[in-house]
């Protein structure tokens, strides 16, 4: 079975959450990437956006297959991954790291109770 | 997420399952850490490891294929040749021994119940069809020899025949070593009789990747034998197994069709640039009437190639927008890992179907810029 990282808050759709104050990174998970394959095109919000939490924001495409991103949590878009354009691959090889999809300012901390921790979330994708 | 594909982006099957057919070649696949896939009714490799890296395989050296879950349908008797021209859309008269043509089964209305190959045997005919049509295939070819009027005999070989596929540029280098047949006397669509490490195959030069290749039907018993004898030889010239996903974009980069995206019932072989496999000269045929209407009145609509201008990847039923007005529809579209651009096959109408004329794809309920070119999008280098 896979651990994942102890510091992030996942969604039962397969995104994660990093808070660092008032800034949430989110992404998807590992076994989300391994999933849907070799990850060829990533479609993203713009700076400004605001998202809601479990609302669609994106699309991510893999070579079969079109998948819609979730926001794990609620906020305003600060920024946007710019190396995923060029390097989609980047969601394959370090989805918890270099393949970061955006950043937001957070809406409403409350919202991380609605989310698994990584044994919670280890034993969904068990 | 929630992920909306292809069929050979379906959830990956439970491994155990017990509702789905199996190749030969099952334990092989699960062993090698294939994610499996249904596929008309099979479990089958979808992808190894990555679709792209055997993509390229394929392009560069040399691909494996497991296409056991094709159907082999021999049609034998005195009257073979007879019934075999009147069945499908291609005239089979005109093949020697050992020689193969693609083909078609029509309906009387004109409309395509499977695209095949057609092989000469040594004592017949054998259709190779896809495995979603087996089942209608095999009903089309009973229901004609019901009426009685040919003596002849269908035969479906499928289920006991196994069917690899090394396909890529050092194919013929690797077959090589594992058989005594001359390869350099098989021409494309010929196909012999031949022992590959140590297992009786029916050898033919054919195959869906756009590639020189081959495919190797053997009986079922001695599938696993011929595999990995197969990989085992094939690690010098760098092959690797490769699933239904990279088969996929291959034959899209190819411009081949794919039945149930460019070819249906409700269509027919001219709109898919296919009018060149009807003969209508060779005598009656099932669907002569209505093919040559078609022939003759030019079809309503015309299979086009997309490149995609703008930056969004096209996919099976996206709307195709001609002048502002929803005109036709994507059948098949991909990233293409050969050509890095972003292509499509698409329906148009006839008199909108126009080399390097510009349309939009709509993707996500916006319009993205494509425009119009001649197909196959790729076209493998030949020896000079």
């Amino acid at each position: 079975m896979s651990t994942y990282p102890d510091d992030l808050r996942y969604s039962k759709e397969h995104e994660w959450v990093r808070v660092d104050g008032e800034t949430a990174t989110i992404g998807i998970t590992k076994y989300a990437a391994d999933e849907l394959g070799d990850i060829v095109f990533v479609d993203l919000p713009q700076v400004g956006a605001s998202l809601e939490q479990f609302g669609s924001f994106g699309v991510v495409e893999s070579v079969k297959a079109v998948s819609d991103l979730y926001a794990p949590v609620s906020g305003e878009v600060t920024e946007v991954n710019p190396a995923l354009s060029g390097q989609p691959e980047l969601l394959n090889s370090d989805p918890f790291g270099e393949g970061w999809i955006a950043r937001l300012t957070l809406a409403d901390p409350a919202q991380l109770d609605e989310l698994l921790d990584a044994d919670g979330y280890a034993q969904l994708t068990a | 997420m929630t992920t909306v594909g292809d069929p050979a982006g379906a959830p990956a099957v439970a491994p155990g399952h017990t509702d789905l057919l199996r190749t030969p070649l099952y334990d092989a696949h699960v062993a090698l850490g294939a994610r499996m896939v249904e596929f008309a009714g099979y479990a089958m490799p979808v992808q190894y490891a990555s679709i792209l890296d055997e993509h390229r395989t394929v392009r560069g050296a040399v691909g494996l294929f497991d296409l056991s879950h094709m159907g082999e349908l021999h049609v034998g008797g005195p009257e073979a040749l007879a019934f075999t021209r009147y069945a499908v859309i291609s005239d089979p008269g005109t093949l020697e021994p050992g020689q193969a043509q693609y083909s078609m089964l029509c309906t009387e209305q004109g409309g395509v119940i499977d695209d095949l190959i057609v092989y000469r045997a040594d004592d017949g005919y054998l259709l190779v069809c896809n495995a979603g049509n087996r089942d209608a295939a095999v009903a089309q070819l009973g229901a004609l020899l019901e009426r009685g009027d040919f003596d002849a005999r269908l035969d479906d070989r499928s289920d006991r025949t196994a069917l690899i596929a090394p396909q890529g540029p050092r194919a013929a280098e690797l077959l090589a070593t594992l058989t005594d047949l001359d390869l350099a006397t098989l021409g494309n669509y010929r196909s012999a009789r031949a022992t590959v490490a140590g297992v009786e195959c029916l050898v033919a030069r054919t195959g869906y990747t756009g590639e020189d290749g081959f495919e190797l039907f053997c009986d079922a018993r001695h599938a696993r034998r011929l595999w990995d004898a197969l990989l085992a030889a094939g690690t010098a010239y760098g092959l690797k197994p490769c699933g239904l996903g990279a088969r996929d974009t291959l034959r899209l980069e190819a411009g081949m069709p794919l039945y149930g995206n460019e070819l249906g019932r409700d269509g027919n072989p001219y709109e898919a640039n296919l009018g060149r496999v009807v003969k209508l000269d060779k005598g009656e045929f099932v669907g002569r009437a209505a093919l040559q209407q078609v022939q003759q009145a030019g079809p309503r609509r015309k299979l086009v190639g997309l490149v995609m201008r703008d930056n969004a990847i096209p996919r099976h039923g996206y709307p195709v927008r001609v002048d502002g007005r929803d005109s036709g529809e994507v059948t098949s579209g991909t990233l293409s890992p050969t050509l890095g651009q972003k292509i499509a096959m698409a329906y148009l109408p006839a008199e909108q179907a126009e080399l390097g004329a510009e349309v939009e794809v709509i993707v996500r309920e916006r319009p993205f810029r494509a425009e119009q070119v001649k197909l196959p999008f790729y076209r493998r280098p030949r020896p000079t």
